[in-house]
C-alpha cells in the first residue's frame, strides 16, 4: 500500500509540473514581449494571448505552496526560511508582473506601457530562473542542520550547477512560450515566433545537456534512482528531438506539446531523483528532509487527500473550459476579442 | 531592533496593506455581480455600464489583493518557520484548501469574465462573475478558519511537540470562526458599498452621469445598511464570545486593569498608562460593558491584573498583557466608524427615497469622505484581533517570540522589509492614480473610445469589460 506522504509527494510534484507547464508558457510569453514584439500592437497581442489564463496558472504555484505547508510542514519551513532572499526576489517579480498585466493598458501613454513591459519582462524572467536555481541547489544539497534549519552561504545558492539549472529552466519556459505564441497568433508574429523557436531550441538543447552532465557530477541524480532517471533523460531528449522536427515542419500544436512534455519530464526527473528526500542536506544524509520525517500527521493527510481528489477534477475541468472559450487566435483585426 | 521585532513589523505592515484590498474586492465583486444580474434580468444597458465601470475599479483593486496575497502565503514559511513547523499540520490544510477550492475558481472565472463579454451568452457570463464572488467568500472562509485556530485552537492534539489535526469538522465549526466569518464578510460588503456610495456621491455632486450614479448609490446604500447591521450584530456576538475564549483581549480592549465590579461600566475614553498599570482619566457608561460581554445588565468582567495572575499560574511566568493602548483604541476606532456608517447608510437611503440627494451637498461631500471609514474599521478590527492576542501566536500554545525563523538574519529581514514597504508604497500610489483616472473617465468611456480611432485598437478591446 502506498503511504499517504508518498502520495502527497507525487501530488506536490504534479502541482509543480502543472505550474511549469502552464505558467511556463506565460513566463515565456512575458519574456517575448520585450524579445520578440516589434511594436506596441504586437506587445498588446502577445499579452492578450495569455490575458485570460496567467492568473489561474499562477494559482498552481500557490497551491503547490499550500500543499507543501499542509502535507510537509518541515519542508515548507526549511525551504522558505532557508531560501529567504531568493523568495524575496520571486515575490517582487510575481507582484510586479501581476499588477503590470492589469495596469499596463489603463493609461494611454507610451512611457507608461513601456515601464510595465519591462516589469513584465523581468517579472517573467526571474521566477523560472530562481526556481531553477532553487531546485537544482536542493538536489545538490544545502547545509541543513539537525534541527532542520538551513543556513546557507552565497556559494550554496549560487554556483555553476545551480546557475545552469536556473538558465535551463528559464530557456525551457521561453521556448515553450514562443511556441504558445505560434498557436495563438497569426501572420507576422506567428512566423517570427516560430523562427525564433527554431533557433532557440538548439540553445535549449545545449543548456539541457550541460545541466544533465553537471548533474552527474554534482548530484546523485543517476546513482540513487538511475534506473528511472536515465530513461527519463532519454524521454526528454526524445521530446526535444521531436520538437526540432515538428518546428521545422511547422506543426505548431505538436511542437508545443513536445516542449510541454519536455518541461513536465524535466521537473518530473528532478522530483524522481529527490524521492524520498524533499531536501538534501550537504552536512550529512541523516539530516535530509524526507517525505517521512517532514510530513504531517496521518489524519491531516487523509483529509487533504479526500479534498484534493474530489476538487482537482473540477479545477482541471473548468480550466480546460477556459482554454476552450478562448481557443481563437488573437490578432489586431479581431476587435471583438 | 531584534529579528523578532523586524519580522513582526514586516508581517504587520504587509498584512494590513493586503487587508486594505481584500474586503474591497469581496464587496465590489458582489456589487458588480448584483448589477450584472439586474442587467440580465431587466435588459437595460445602464446596468451593464454600471457593472463595467465598477468592474474596472474592482479589477485594479483585485490585482493588488491577489499579488500581495502570495506574499502572505510565503511569509509564514519565510519569517515564521518555527510556527509553520508547529502548526503546519492544522494551519496549512485550510490554506491549501483555499487555493484549491477558491483561488482556482476566482482566477479562472475572472479571466473568462474579463475577456468573455462577447464570447459567452449573457447568462453564462453572469454565472462567471457570481462564481468569482463565491470564490472570494470561500477564500475568506478558509483563511479565517486558519486564523480562528490561532485565536482559539480546536480540533488538534499535541504529538511529538507539534500540533496535529484530529478533527477537521471542529476546525470548521470553531466558535471563533462562526462569529469572525460573518463579521468579516459583512465588513467587506460594507466596504464595497461605501466605496461605491462615496464615489457615486462625488459624481452626483459633479453632475456627471447622474442617472448611472444615482442607481449605483441606491444599490450601494441598501447593501450598506444591511451589511452595517450585520457587522454590528456579529461584532456583538464576537465580543460576547471573547469573554469565554480570550478574556484578556476583552480586558485590554476595555483598558480594564482591575475587575470591573458588577454591573460593569463601559469605558468610552481613557488615558491609559500601561507602565504603571493604571488609567488616569476615564469616561464611563454604566451597565454597558456588562451588556457587551453578557447581553444582560449585570455581571462582572475580569481585569488584566486578575487574568495575568491566572495565566501565570496556567502557563508559567511571563507577561500576558497585550499592548493595551493599541487594543483599546483600535476597538474604539472600529466601533465608532462602524456606528457612523450605519447612520450614514440610513440617512442616504432616506434622502434618496425622498429624492433629496442633490439638495444636500454636505451629505454628498460627507459620503465621499466616508469612503475612508470602512478601511479604518477593517484595519482597526484586524489590529485589535491580532495585537490583542499577543504574546501568543496560537493562543495558549505558542508565543510569537517562539514562532520566528531562527535562521533568517537581521540583514535579510531589513532588506525584505525595505523592499516590500517601498514596493507597496509605489503600488498604493499607482492604485490611487488609476482609481482617480477611472473615476474621472466615468461609466460611459467605453463607447467614447469606441468612436475615436485609438492608436492601438487592441488596447481598448483587451480591457473591454
Amino acid at each position: 500500500m502506498i503511504v499517504l506522504s508518498e502520495l502527497w509527494f507525487v501530488l506536490v510534484a504534479v502541482l509543480f509540473i502543472g505550474f511549469f507547464f502552464l505558467e511556463g508558457f506565460d513566463f515565456g510569453v512575458g519574456m517575448s514581449v520585450r524579445l520578440l514584439a516589434r511594436d506596441d500592437v504586437e506587445r498588446r497581442i502577445m499579452i492578450n494571448t495569455i490575458g485570460p489564463f496567467w492568473d489561474a496558472n499562477e494559482v498552481w504555484l500557490i497551491t503547490a505552496g499550500g500543499a507543501i505547508f499542509a502535507a510537509f510542514p518541515h519542508w515548507y519551513a526549511t525551504m522558505f526560511s532557508g531560501y529567504y532572499i531568493p523568495f524575496v526576489f520571486v515575490l517582487i517579480a510575481l507582484i510586479g508582473r501581476g499588477v503590470a498585466f492589469e495596469f499596463r493598458g489603463k493609461v494611454d501613454s507610451r512611457k507608461w506601457a513601456k515601464t510595465w513591459d519591462w516589469v513584465i519582462f523581468f517579472g517573467s524572467l526571474l521566477p523560472p530562473f530562481l526556481f531553477g536555481v532553487l531546485f537544482s541547489s536542493i538536489l545538490r544539497g544545502m547545509p541543513i542542520d539537525k534541527n532542520m534549519n538551513l543556513s546557507a552561504g552565497f556559494s550554496d545558492f549560487v554556483n555553476v550547477y545551480s546557475v545552469t539549472g536556473g538558465i535551463t529552466v528559464t530557456l525551457l519556459c521561453l521556448l515553450h512560450g514562443a511556441l504558445f505564441l505560434t498557436l495563438k497568433t497569426t501572420s507576422e508574429i506567428r512566423k517570427r515566433a516560430r523562427g525564433f523557436a527554431g533557433r532557440l531550441i538548439w540553445v535549449v538543447l545545449a543548456s539541457l545537456t550541460a545541466f544533465v552532465s553537471l548533474s552527474a557530477f554534482e548530484t546523485d541524480l543517476f546513482t540513487v534512482r538511475g534506473n528511472i532517471t536515465l530513461p527519463l533523460v532519454g524521454l526528454i531528449v526524445a521530446s526535444y528531438g521531436l520538437a526540432v522536427f515538428f518546428i521545422s515542419k511547422k506543426r505548431d500544436g505538436w511542437s508545443f506539446a513536445m516542449t510541454g512534455a519536455g518541461i513536465a519530464l524535466t521537473i518530473g526527473m528532478i522530483f524522481t531523483a529527490l524521492f524520498p528526500r524533499v531536501m538534501v542536506s550537504s552536512i550529512q544524509s541523516a539530516y535530509d528532509l524526507t517525505v517521512y520525517n517532514a510530513s504531517s500527521g496521518d489524519y491531516s493527510m487523509k483529509v487533504m487527500t479526500i479534498v484534493a481528489v474530489s476538487l482537482l477534477p473540477f479545477v482541471i475541468g473548468y480550466q480546460i473550459w477556459s482554454y476552450y472559450v478562448f481557443r481563437k487566435r488573437v490578432d489586431e483585426k479581431d476587435l471583438t476579442y | 531592533m531584534s529579528e523578532l521585532v523586524l519580522a513582526r513589523l514586516q508581517f504587520g505592515s504587509t498584512t494590513i496593506f493586503h487587508f486594505l484590498f481584500v474586503p474591497l474586492s469581496i464587496g465590489l465583486v458582489f456589487m458588480v455581480a448584483v448589477m450584472e444580474t439586474m442587467y440580465v434580468v431587466k435588459n437595460q444597458e445602464v446596468y451593464k455600464k454600471m457593472a463595467k465601470f465598477w468592474g474596472h475599479l474592482f479589477l485594479i483593486n483585485f490585482a493588488i489583493g491577489v499579488v500581495t496575497g502570495i506574499l502572505q502565503e510565503f511569509q509564514f514559511g519565510m519569517n515564521w518557520s518555527e510556527y509553520s513547523r508547529f502548526v503546519g499540520d492544522v494551519f496549512g490544510a485550510p490554506l491549501a484548501i483555499e487555493a484549491l477550492l477558491a483561488f482556482f475558481m476566482e482566477s479562472t472565472f475572472l479571466g473568462i469574465w474579463i475577456f468573455g463579454w462577447d464570447r459567452l451568452s449573457k447568462k453564462v457570463h453572469l454565472a462567471c462573475i457570481w462564481l468569482v464572488s463565491l470564490g472570494t467568500v470561500l477564500s475568506a472562509f478558509w483563511i479565517l478558519a486558519a486564523n480562528s485556530f490561532m485565536q482559539e485552537p480546536v480540533g488538534f492534539v499535541i504529538n511529538n511537540g507539534r500540533a496535529e489535526m484530529n478533527d477537521l469538522f471542529a476546525l470548521l465549526t470553531n466558535p471563533q470562526l462562526l462569529v469572525e466569518f460573518p463579521h468579516t464578510i459583512f465588513g467587506a460588503l460594507a466596504t464595497g458599498a461605501f466605496f461605491i456610495g462615496g464615489v457615486s456621491t462625488y459624481k452626483i455632486m459633479k453632475k456627471q452621469e447622474v442617472h448611472i450614479f444615482k442607481k449605483s448609490f441606491d444599490i450601494a446604500m441598501v447593501v450598506a445598511l444591511i451589511a452595517g447591521m450585520g457587522v454590528a450584530f456579529s461584532g456583538h456576538a464576537q465580543a460576547k464570545h471573547l469573554m469565554e475564549s480570550q478574556p484578556m483581549k476583552m480586558a485590554a480592549s476595555e483598558g480594564l486593569w482591575e475587575d470591573s465590579g458588577d454591573p460593569a461600566a463601559w469605558t468610552m475614553f481613557a488615558l491609559i498608562d500601561s507602565e504603571n498599570k493604571e488609567n488616569s482619566f476615564e469616561i464611563k457608561i454604566p451597565y454597558a460593558l456588562s451588556y457587551l460581554a453578557y447581553e444582560k445588565f449585570k455581571g462582572e468582567v475580569p481585569g488584566m491584573n486578575t487574568l495575568q495572575a491566572q495565566y501565570e499560574e496556567k502557563y508559567g511566568e511571563g507577561n500576558y498583557i497585550p499592548p493595551v493602548n493599541t487594543t483599546f483604541w483600535s476597538f474604539r476606532i472600529m466601533a465608532g466608524t462602524g456606528i457612523a456608517m450605519i447612520f450614514a447608510a440610513a440617512l442616504g437611503l432616506f434622502y434618496s427615497f425622498r429624492e433629496k440627494l442633490d439638495a444636500n451637498r454636505w451629505f454628498l461631500k460627507g459620503m465621499t469622505v466616508l469612503i475612508a471609514f470602512p478601511f479604518l474599521a477593517n484595519t482597526a478590527g484586524w489590529i485589535m484581533t491580532e495585537i490583542g492576542r499577543q504574546p501568543w501566536t496560537v493562543f495558549g500554545l505558542m508565543t510569537t517570540a517562539a514562532s520566528v525563523s531562527p535562521n533568517v538574519s537581521k540583514g535579510s529581514l531589513l532588506f525584505s522589509l525595505i523592499i516590500f514597504t517601498t514596493m507597496y508604497a509605489v503600488l498604493a500610489g499607482v492604485l490611487i492614480y488609476l482609481f482617480v483616472k477611472e473615476i474621472k473617465k466615468g461609466a460611459d468611456h467605453d463607447s467614447v473610445i469606441g468612436h475615436s480611432a485609438s492608436v492601438d485598437p487592441f488596447d481598448k478591446e483587451a480591457y473591454n469589460l
